[in-house]
């Protein structure tokens, strides 16, 4: 949808009058990100975090491309190949750390641009479609770094490719054929490593097309706001150009220079050391772990420890574990309050921040030894998430009195709120 | 229908997620996890050493690295493989061509040959386009390749150096409170170790072990020092060009950046 009152474009010159006949691309590109969107004058820093999760696709795209000009998938070479990347190439050493690296970036800022969502209520009517998008490139996301991890072929990246394989043989019946299917083999092998990098090539490019019917599906309603109520008039909104072209710029410098922070001067932190050991399928590690980003899945998991109602722990922790993204796409349902931002909703608010402290200890939970004052805590913090999601938001939402809004969005930035209006 | 089943599906989970919890405590109580050997007297690596390397500005020393390598080659190398390493590489360290061409033509291992047309192996002087060549070693243990030893293991060159500084008798407490675990023939205690008993003797045993050429006394803490340094630069080769790289980036960014700001502050500023 466009506003009546969003700027038009303007073809400049002779030139771009011809391509706009052809191909209006430039229209489009002004439509979208440029001066011809509205958008809502009140936007926090929050909703920066879109454009740099685009960025650091972007980011990911160019270094890999670069490295799969070097890197080897076969599991006799692969490890020595990497080291060839860091040693032999010029500037490899930068793509490899950039690209380990730019994946933690990437979900850093994507986590904080789905607990945005989760705060302000991003997810309800009309931008439900935009959620459900955003969920799909999350799982695709999740599904391409772990693949991505594997390459390196270190002890973790075996091991881990052999643990989180090893979930689908928790299914009855046709749980182990389907393990040695995906594997093509017994253990990850060659022929797993090959097709990993095949899907690892590829998916990022789904991501890309999902991300443009994301942004697709944005467009329809505009971009939400800190106030959660829609856009009236047009003092409400400025042009996207120049107005948060400048804003995301700002907050791109910020990120970068964060980001380089950590890959110039702690480039492994946030990696495993056994993963610089070449895979040895005949040792396993002491402790096998995913990279951080999977840590709060990984503890709800493992909390599963006893067979429940005759489903085998192993089983329900498989099905937790996905159903542990999966609710997501009911968030929209099970979230019925007509406020949208947890500003106005005193008692979600609370939750919310419970909910930030409990994922946050699962994920310590889920990058700490399997140990059994670790397991513990996952269990009640497992507990609390799921029943956060299924059970307390759609009694929160049905009993919470929210405080009034604003009227508008000019009213709220402008201070001139003195006539507010009851939820 | 959601919020009539995802409630369920919820109690569900839930229910379950407690059901393990009450087991895991009940089993808790009646048998707590035991208490290992390796869990009291595992020690964490030595951190108050410090290396020319440490820090956003550190750099290497190459007089030590110099001296870390000749103990890798005297030492080390009699076991340990270094395969990422090629002779050229040592010219990061400060030898010139010569120098190198000399070292690679004089290593005890010789580089392996085949001739495709007769089919038959041989031997020749490792050139300094060769890698170091592969050590195979029979004995108890595999030795691991120490070329990436130091980002392969938590606290890097800190626990190389404790690791080699670290062997001592088994302690009188330890062997009271777990009799079983007494270290067992051919293995060798150490506290840095994963598991306490480490397949391979002390390594450095004696000062002057190793004889430098620079003058420097060749402590068992020097050598331990040397040659932590000198597989922190097998390990990362271009650690010095990275910080000095970072410290350039990080500048430019920090001046984009405030221009940034300036002009998000100049279009703004209409609004307010």
């Amino acid at each position: 949808m466009s506003f009546p009152w969003a700027n038009q474009y303007k073809p400049s010159n002779a030139f771009t009058s011809w391509l706009d006949e052809k191909l209006p691309l430039p229209r489009f590109v002004y439509n979208a990100i440029g001066g011809g969107y509205p958008v809502p004058r009140n936007l926090n820093y929050a909703w920066n975090f879109g454009v740099l999760a685009g960025f650091c696709l972007v980011l990911q795209i160019v270094t890999g491309v670069t490295l799969a000009m070097h890197y080897a998938a076969n599991a006799g070479v692969a490890f020595d190949s990497v080291e060839h990347i860091m040693r032999d190439v010029n500037w490899g050493w930068l793509m490899r750390y950039g690209h380990a690296n730019g994946a933690s970036a990437f979900f850093v800022v994507v986590y904080i641009h789905i607990f945005r969502g989760f705060f302000y209520s991003s997810y309800k009517a009309p931008r439900e479609m935009i959620w459900l998008l955003g969920v799909v490139i999350f799982l695709l996301m999740m599904a391409t770094a772990f693949m991505g991890y594997v390459l390196p072929w270190g002890q973790m990246s075996f091991w881990g490719a052999k643990v989180i394989t090893g979930l689908f043989s928790a299914i009855p019946l046709v749980g182990e054929p389907l393990q040695q299917w995906l594997l093509g083999g017994f253990a990850p092998d060659d022929a797993a490593l090959n097709r990993f990098y095949a899907l690892h090539f590829l998916l990022p490019f789904v991501i890309a097309g999902v991300i443009i019917l994301h942004i697709w599906a944005l467009h329809i309603p505009g971009s939400s706001n800190p106030t959660g109520i829609e856009i009236k008039t047009e003092s409400d909104t400025v042009p996207f150009h120049p107005y948060y072209t400048a804003k995301d710029g700002f907050g791109l410098g910020i990120f970068l220079l964060i980001y380089c922070a950590v890959l110039f001067f702690f480039p492994n932190a946030l990696g495993h050391p056994d993963n610089y050991i070449p895979a040895n399928p005949l040792s396993t590690p002491a402790h096998i772990v995913p990279e951080w980003y999977f840590w709060p899945f990984y503890a709800i998991l493992r909390a599963f420890t006893a067979d429940f109602l005759f489903i085998p722990a192993k089983l329900m922790g498989v099905l937790a574990m996905f159903s542990a993204i999966l609710v997501w796409f009911f968030l929209p349902w099970l979230d019925t309050s007509p406020v949208r931002s947890g500003h106005f909703r005193p008692l979600f608010r609370k939750f919310y921040w419970l909910l930030v402290i409990d994922v946050l200890v699962l994920g310590y939970c889920g990058g700490s030894p399997a140990e059994t004052k670790y397991v513990l805590i996952s269990q009640i913090g497992a507990t609390y998430y799921f029943l956060h999601f299924l059970v307390i938001l759609p009694i929160v939402s049905s009993i919470e009195k929210p405080q009034p809004l604003p009227f508008s969005i000019t009213d709220h930035v402008l201070g001139t709120d003195a006539k507010t209006v009851a939820a | 229908m959601v919020r009539i089943f995802g409630p369920l599906v919820g109690l569900f989970f839930a229910a379950a997620l407690l059901w393990s919890f009450g087991v895991g405590v009940v089993q808790q109580i009646r048998e707590p996890d035991p208490s290992t050997a390796v869990k009291d007297f595992h020690r964490d690596p030595k951190e108050d050493v410090a290396f020319s390397f440490d820090g956003p500005f550190g750099k290497f020393d190459n007089r030590q690295l110099q001296r870390g390598f000749q103990v890798y080659k005297e030492v080390c190398s009699n076991c340990h493989s270094l395969k990422q390493i090629a002779f050229r590489n040592l010219a990061d360290l400060g030898y010139n061509e010569a120098e190198v061409k000399a070292v690679a033509k004089q290593w005890g291992t010789k580089a392996k040959t085949f001739d495709a047309k007769t089919g038959e192996a041989g031997e020749r002087a490792n050139l300094p386009s060769d890698h170091i060549p592969a050590v195979y070693y029979a004995g108890t243990g595999n030795p691991p390749d120490l070329s990436l030893i130091t980002k392969a293991r938590h606290g890097g060159a800190h626990y190389v150096y404790s690791l080699l500084t670290g062997y001592t008798t088994q302690p009188a407490k330890l062997l009271k409170r777990y009799p079983d675990s007494a270290t067992p023939d051919g293995l060798y205690y150490n506290p840095y170790f994963s598991n306490l008993n480490i397949a391979m003797p002390a390594p450095l045993t004696t000062d002057g072990q190793v004889t430098y050429s620079d003058g420097t006394k060749a402590t068992v803490d020097q050598m331990a020092r040397d040659v932590a340094a000198f597989l922190t630069w097998t390990a990362e080769p271009k650690l010095e060009k990275r910080k000095q790289t970072g410290w350039a980036v990080l500048g430019f960014l920090a001046a984009a950046t405030a221009l940034a700001y300036l002009s998000k502050r100049t279009i703004w500023a209409n609004l307010h």
